[in-house]
């Protein structure tokens, strides 16, 4: 993705743009105000709708409102109060149990299906469009299925087992408390190999097969082709998706609400659907503030990081 | 036998782990499509083997129609996805092609904060976000998915056309101010139709990104007649028992079914629209 980064956006100037010392322009044909002019109108909606609640949301944080109560100031009593709260203790566990365990399964899991992918088989654009379906389609949606597969009573893995003698009792598998977070996580997998498979594979089709070829002449194994050829090509690929993956992992929401909406016994809370429980459900939108706050150290790390890289490598 | 070895190596290492994602990867759709097309009294027959359909029924269906405000949350959710994909496609041109194309004061440290935007997730915003809703009177009303939306289409949009807009010859645009043309004149007659696929590609990511959005939906949209395809699926179909499942998967699967057809027609182009700029995941 070399097209990420910004430095790479400053442009030489036009000879046209050179002429304007001599004749007075409009302030449409001189580029620093036509620049200013075009991001207003996008600038704009991002400064209301996402800057002003940002800041918000720190003030809200500091507060003791209740949705339809003002509240008071309060400090940091708030982000206090949650550290000796167990349920939001057993949350912060959570959200980063179910970001670390899914993304290197993912990462595999899609490196593995790209890899299949990026061979001659038939039926190729069908294919690639069969194994994108968990990423593409509505989530709320797609984890519906999961809701059933996972049901208590309808599950078909318990049908599978109990009719190969496996196991007397079908599963509870959102009911029981390790279970859940199990198969909220097995269900996190599935929706978000496709997303691993689809970047790396258009990293692999940047891998000129020339250098295969060489290789492969020179006497070096698949193996060793992988290792040496493949890998060193898509690792930055690899180390982009990787931590978009886990931005996007962490600030989860849709199925863990979907599925378990935190239980069974705030057993599979994660930030986003405990801050929701607390700001919305229980109307303490200070203290959900100060939830969903608590993900930001977190993220804007991976965003400095992903950040630096990028332009890095377009340096 | 040279060429039988190669094969059976060939079957082990690409055909086997391929039928595996598949069967992984697919198999809560294909449980959708057996569910939603059976009649309750075979899901609750536990002899019967629940992967097959023994007696096919559209009744499913029907129910979803005639029963349910499913058709008025389809409308819905394209109003909303039309509308938004609209207004943050044309933000996302005018913002990327002044990254991609103009100096200006404070150029660059935008260019970061529309990335960095990008990377900023709903869950981070949604209680803030649903009060300043509504300040602004928008609860309930198509423009507060109109207006929200725009926060992560713009910064994704305006990425993939910067990128976009690079890969168009500048010589072309000067050859065009030479000969008179005004700046905004060579931005739309010149570099937006060469940019075409970009713009579409663009298009396409955003209509199903509003199409999937639950989080802000869900909260602006949850208490009135407008709900969307998957808030109306999950709070209005869900609390009912357990006869509900079949209307429920058929629910899922017909809303998911637009935008499974908008990729399979336009799947390479995903890929490329993906390497030419931007990701999520």
């Amino acid at each position: 993705m070399p097209d990420l980064h910004p430095a790479a956006a400053r442009p030489e100037p036009l000879s046209a743009g050179r002429r304007g010392a001599t004749y007075p322009r409009s302030l449409l044909e001189r580029e620093p105000s036509l620049g200013l002019l075009l991001m207003l109108p996008g600038t704009l909606l991002l400064v209301i709708f996402m800057a002003y609640p940002f800041f918000l949301g720190l003030w809200l944080s500091l507060t003791d409102s209740m949705i339809g109560h003002p509240g008071r100031y309060v400090g940091l009593q708030n982000f206090v109060h949650l550290l000796g709260d167990s349920i939001f203790r057993q949350t912060a566990r959570n959200t980063f149990v179910y970001a670390l365990v899914t993304v290197p399964f993912k990462l595999m899991l899609g490196l593995g299906l790209a890899l299949v992918l990026n061979t001659a088989i038939p039926f190729r654009n069908a294919i690639r469009a069969g194994v994108l379906m968990p990423f593409i389609v509505p989530t709320a949606l797609s984890s519906l299925g999961w809701l059933m597969l996972f049901d208590p009573i309808f599950s078909p893995f318990s049908w599978l087992l109990k009719h190969w003698g496996l196991i007397t009792r079908n599963i509870n598998f959102l009911g029981t408390p390790v279970l859940a977070i199990v198969s909220v996580m097995v269900a996190n997998i599935w929706r978000g190999t496709p997303f691993f498979a689809i970047t790396i594979l258009a990293g692999l089709q940047a891998v000129p097969a020339e250098l295969h070829d060489a290789a492969a002449i020179d006497g070096a194994g698949a193996w060793q082709r992988f290792w040496n050829v493949t890998v060193p090509i898509i690792l930055g690929v690899m180390l982009v998706s990787t931590l978009f993956s886990i931005i996007m992992t962490f600030a989860d929401f849709q199925l863990i609400y979907v599925l378990t909406k935190g239980g069974p016994a705030n057993e599979t809370h994660i930030f986003g659907t405990y801050a929701y429980q607390i700001g919305l459900s229980a109307t303490a939108i200070g203290q959900g503030a100060a939830i969903a706050l608590y993900m930001f150290p977190i993220l804007a790390v991976l965003a400095i990081l992903l950040l630096r890289y990028l332009r890095r490598e377009v340096a | 036998m040279v060429g039988s070895a190669a094969l059976g190596r060939r079957i082990l290492t690409v055909y086997v782990p391929l039928a595996l994602f598949l069967v992984f990867l697919l198999l809560p759709f294909y449980w959708m499509i057996v569910v939603s097309l059976k009649p309750p009294t075979d899901l609750f027959n536990l002899r019967f083997n629940p992967f097959l359909i023994q007696h096919f029924t559209p009744k499913n269906y029907l129910y979803l129609f005639q029963e349910t405000a499913f058709l008025v949350w389809a409308k819905n959710t394209l109003i909303v996805s039309v509308a938004a994909t609209t207004l943050a496609l044309s933000c996302s041109v005018l913002i990327g092609y002044a990254l991609a194309r103009l100096r200006f004061p404070g150029g660059s440290a935008m260019g970061v904060g529309i990335f960095l935007a990008y990377l900023v997730p709903p869950t981070l915003l949604f209680l803030p976000l649903a009060q300043v809703v509504a300040k602004l009177h928008l609860y309930n009303t198509y423009w507060a998915l109109i207006f929200t939306y725009p926060t992560f289409l713009i910064p994704f949009g305006s990425w993939l056309l910067m990128g976009y807009f690079r890969t168009i010859p500048r010589e072309i645009e000067e050859c065009a101010l030479i000969d008179g043309s005004s700046r905004l004149g060579t931005l739309f007659k010149i570099v937006l139709p060469l940019s075409l696929p970009g713009i579409l590609s663009a298009a396409i990511f955003s209509f199903t990104l509003s199409w999937n959005e639950f989080l802000y939906a869900l909260i602006f949209m949850s208490s009135g007649p407008l709900k969307t395809i998957p808030v109306g699926t999950v709070s209005d179909l869900i609390k009912a028992d357990v006869l509900f499942w079949g209307p429920l998967m058929a629910s899922a699967l017909l809303g998911s079914v637009p935008i499974a057809v908008i990729y399979t027609f336009f799947v390479d182009h995903y890929v490329s629209g993906l390497t030419a700029g931007a990701v999520k995941g």
